[in-house]
């Protein structure tokens, strides 16, 4: 840093004063850069939390729901997604609502499907956006109240929403 | 002025499982992306849908930002009756787009 230095004589100036200047600037930037990334990863509930807003804190089980979705996408931006759940469908037991959730897309929940047993059959088709390679989880609540769930890995070769990665 | 499609069966026996497909065009703006000029492109999604079978809700959606534009949905009945299946959006704006279609039950 010999420019300032030689511009602005000792004494009558800080050495290096302007660029100083310009340095906390970028130093500031550069804080605000980082400190913006961790209160978006903040700001975004877990999986873990979205499901448990969805299940009231409930057990959710492995098992009895099916989620269909292809393991290699080329665009994120509709990915075809099914999801099945064993049910008979009847008054006594049937599905009363599917959640879809995601690992790592700015916003954790996809969708909520309410169904019953006028659907015949547990079975839904959508089509979501994936922000990146991640995992999807699908989980079904049934007329008994209990929970199970599914999950399934994608890998995303061109993103939805580029411009939201860090 | 937004544009649906649903496909349900015309004709069908009585408690048979029909397939039930719906989509409207819409772009379901997530809200995450930017615009060429920096600014924020304002969040606009559908946020749920209604499927009605003889004046009866038998289907409902949530949708948040990750659903893909143009929603898209399939979902089944069972044929009870002859009437009107009827489909509803709401966007966040609460303005409701509806189609229907009619079912003969025999």
């Amino acid at each position: 840093m010999k420019a300032p230095t030689t511009r602005h004589p000792a004494g009558l100036e800080p050495a290096g004063g302007p660029s100083l200047g310009r340095r906390a600037v970028l130093a500031g930037g550069v804080g605000i850069i980082v400190m913006a990334l961790p209160l978006r990863a903040l700001a975004r509930p877990s999986l873990q939390e979205a499901v448990a807003g969805f299940t009231g804190g409930a057990p959710v089980n492995a098992g009895r729901v099916k989620l269909t979705v292809p393991p290699l996408v080329e665009n994120g931006n509709a990915v075809g997604v099914t999801v099945e759940v064993e049910s008979p469908m009847s008054e006594a037991s049937h599905v009363r609502r599917i959640g879809l959730f995601n690992e790592k897309n700015p916003q954790a929940d996809v969708a909520v499907f309410r169904l019953g047993p006028r659907n015949g059959r547990a079975r839904i088709a959508t089509r979501i956006r994936l922000a990146t390679s991640q995992t999807l989880l699908a989980v079904a609540e049934l007329s008994d109240g209990t929970y199970w769930s599914s999950e399934a890995n994608v890998i995303v070769t061109l993103a939805a929403c580029i411009e939201d990665l860090s | 002025m937004t544009r649906s499609l649903v496909s349900v069966p015309g004709t069908a026996r009585r408690g048979d499982i029909v397939d039930v497909r719906a989509m409207i065009a819409h772009p379901m703006e997530t809200g995450y992306r930017m615009g060429p000029n920096g600014v924020a492109i304002p969040r606009r999604i559908i946020t749920r849908f209604v499927c009605t079978y003889g004046g009866e809700e038998v289907f409902a959606a949530a949708f948040f930002p990750a659903v893909s534009a143009n929603p898209f949905v399939s979902f089944s009945l069972v044929a009870t009756e002859s009437g009107t299946v009827g489909f509803a959006w709401t966007d966040d704006e609460g303005q409701t787009e509806t189609a229907s279609a009619e079912i003969v039950v025999s």
